[in-house]
């Protein structure tokens, strides 16, 4: 488990990460979301140390991350895949951790086989690896140690469909074995297919937090109908907000039973009635971070 | 998109039962930061570069010097200054890689203790030279006895047992200051480039500014840490006054900017 409890990082006169807090709980997949620049990197380096916190805390299973006698039999970490030192071959730099983790040199192959890197690419220094290759070997160096937890910031850029389908069936192996898992990602339909909680975070600010069905039932309600202005004006007339897309259908924060009831008692014919999810983590998303985004989309 | 999740085989397993988990002792770190110096191609050149230029000088003493120059003493100078020069960069490069090439994330993420990385830095470093100066000693004998069988002369064995520690000394001084200038300003560039303005041009300055001004002419040798090295080099480091200047240069040079740069790099941020 991964509690971060009131998190601040200032940079001279700028707030990176504002009063943080939230947990990611074991036997679960956690994703963590947020435009660029929102402080999600900065808050995954202080929860391992490489930055210190201005105030608050992030613990591991209760523990500061630098108590951990030897952290990475109890977290992986990969926050950049390239950085590596390019010199080196993806063999010797899992080596190298697999050393200071005290493990025996076969995990080393074992890693290699487990992300799918051959014997000749192992062999290969950094410096030729593609994205993808380098996030593998990141991966590999995270799960070296065969840890509780995982803590990973980005770790599907660059990788392939299969790559991408590997790593979703690993991190839901893992928390179904009772892992920890913590994955930042702006591919918010993978995010949506893997994570289980989910914690939104715009401005160094949490904006949104709890499980994926309870964020995405907020998200509300679509409805079609062959006439979406005599729905939203019955809607209007029940009491309900609504909001007429361009798309032709109606959007409302109100469940799906209370739409199908008002659309009955008006007498309108509903073509389509579903809680809005399908359209789901994006939207959601966008509309949770628009004041933060950068281009301004309005949600 | 959500049909094509497969449930993995292995979610029937049970929990990871928690390890006791025993600290990384520093022989391991030191071990570990000694290969790091040298699994790189540029760390393998530059070891490999020690034994060459060694044998280098050696062939160079043995073809150029005149007979009568012919002592353990030339050898062990024409050995001595490659030496002098690589030893630093080694010393260097095994602290600024961690952020120049940002090796660092991962190194201080499994050792999150930045100061007992560091430590087994300089220990693997002292080991390193130590080693170096090793085997410059043992091919300057070699040569040396080589030498004068060639040239038909007498073996002379003209460093004595109280100079050979006081040439390792040196160049140790010279590791250190690299170290330093590697903790203080953590890029390769800055440090390398920082560490021949140390060495080359700020010497020649100081000795300008002590021929102009007299009142420095003095204190030079108690700030000028390129004399005090080269004093070592010459085993002239005798008196308690020398000492005590090549403490002071240390204090100056080393010491102080050694721990100013440890207290900044262990709260700086590793990107």
């Amino acid at each position: 488990m991964i509690t971060v409890d009131s998190l601040t990082r200032t940079y001279a006169g700028f707030t990176a990460v504002d009063n943080v807090s939230f947990t990611a709980r074991s036997g679960r997949v956690t994703g963590f979301l947020g435009p660029n620049g929102a402080g999600k990197s900065t808050t995954m380096r202080v929860m391992v140390g490489l930055t210190t916190a201005t105030s608050g805390s992030a613990t591991i299973d209760g523990v500061r991350f630098a108590d951990l006698p030897n952290p990475g039999l109890e977290v992986g970490v990969l926050l950049d895949a390239s950085a590596q030192h390019a010199g080196r071959t993806g063999r010797e730099i899992l080596t190298l951790a697999s050393d200071t983790m005290g493990l025996p040199r076969a995990r080393v192959d074992e890693m290699i086989e487990l992300v799918s890197l051959t014997p000749t690419e192992a062999g290969r220094r950094v410096r030729n690896y593609s994205l993808g290759m380098r996030q593998r070997l990141g991966i590999a160096t995270a799960l070296l140690g065969d840890p509780r937890v995982l803590i990973l910031d980005e770790p599907a850029n660059g990788l392939d469909p299969a790559g991408i389908r590997w790593m979703r069936d690993l991190l839901t192996g893992f928390a179904g074995r009772g892992g920890t898992v913590l994955l930042s990602s702006h591919l918010l339909h993978e995010i949506e297919v893997i994570a289980d909680d989910l914690v939104v975070i715009g401005n160094g600010k949490i904006v949104a937090s709890g499980t994926k069905e309870d964020l995405l039932a907020a998200a509300g309600t679509l409805a079609r109908s062959a006439s979406p202005r005599d729905l939203a004006h019955a809607l209007e007339q029940a009491g309900i907000p609504s909001t007429l897309a361009g798309d032709g259908s109606v959007r409302t924060d109100a469940d799906p039973a209370q739409v199908g009831a008002v659309a009955l008692a008006a007498g309108i014919a509903l073509t389509e009635l579903r809680s809005a999810e399908g359209a789901g983590l994006e939207d959601m998303f966008l509309s949770l971070t628009a004041d933060t985004q950068r281009e301004g989309v309005a949600a | 998109m959500t049909a094509t999740i497969v449930p993995p085989a292995t979610t029937t397993e049970t929990a990871p039962a928690r390890r006791a988990v025993r600290p990384i002792p520093t022989a391991r770190l030191v071990r570990i930061e000694l290969r790091k110096m040298f699994d790189t191609r540029s760390g393998f050149w530059m070891l490999v570069s020690i034994g060459v230029l060694s044998l280098v000088a050696t062939g160079a003493v043995i073809l150029f010097a005149p007979d009568d120059a012919v002592t353990y003493d030339s050898f062990a100078t024409a050995i001595g200054f490659p030496m002098s020069v690589i030893l630093p960069m080694i010393a260097i490069l095994a602290v600024t890689s961690e952020w120049s090439q940002r090796s660092g994330l991962t190194t201080f993420t499994l050792v999150p203790h930045r100061g007992r990385v560091i430590g087994a830095k300089a220990i693997a470093s002292v080991i390193v030279g130590l080693g170096s100066m090793a085997i410059a000693f043992a091919v300057g004998a070699v040569g040396n006895l080589a030498g004068s069988a060639l040239a038909g002369v007498d073996t002379v064995w003209d460093v004595s047992l109280s100079t050979a520690p006081q040439i390792v000394l040196g160049n140790l001084v010279g590791m250190a200051i690299g170290f330093t200038l590697g903790v203080v300003l953590r890029a390769s560039a800055a440090a390398i480039v920082g560490y021949f303005v140390v060495s080359l041009v700020m010497p020649g300055i100081l000795v300008l500014l002590a021929q102009v001004r007299s009142w420095f002419e003095d204190l030079q040798p108690w700030i000028d840490w390129n004399y005090t090295q080269v004093e070592l080099f010459e085993g002239a480091t005798n008196t308690g006054e020398e000492w005590a200047m090549l403490g002071s240069t240390t204090m100056i040079w080393i010491v102080v900017p050694l721990v100013i740069g440890l207290l900044t790099l262990r709260r700086s941020e590793v990107k």
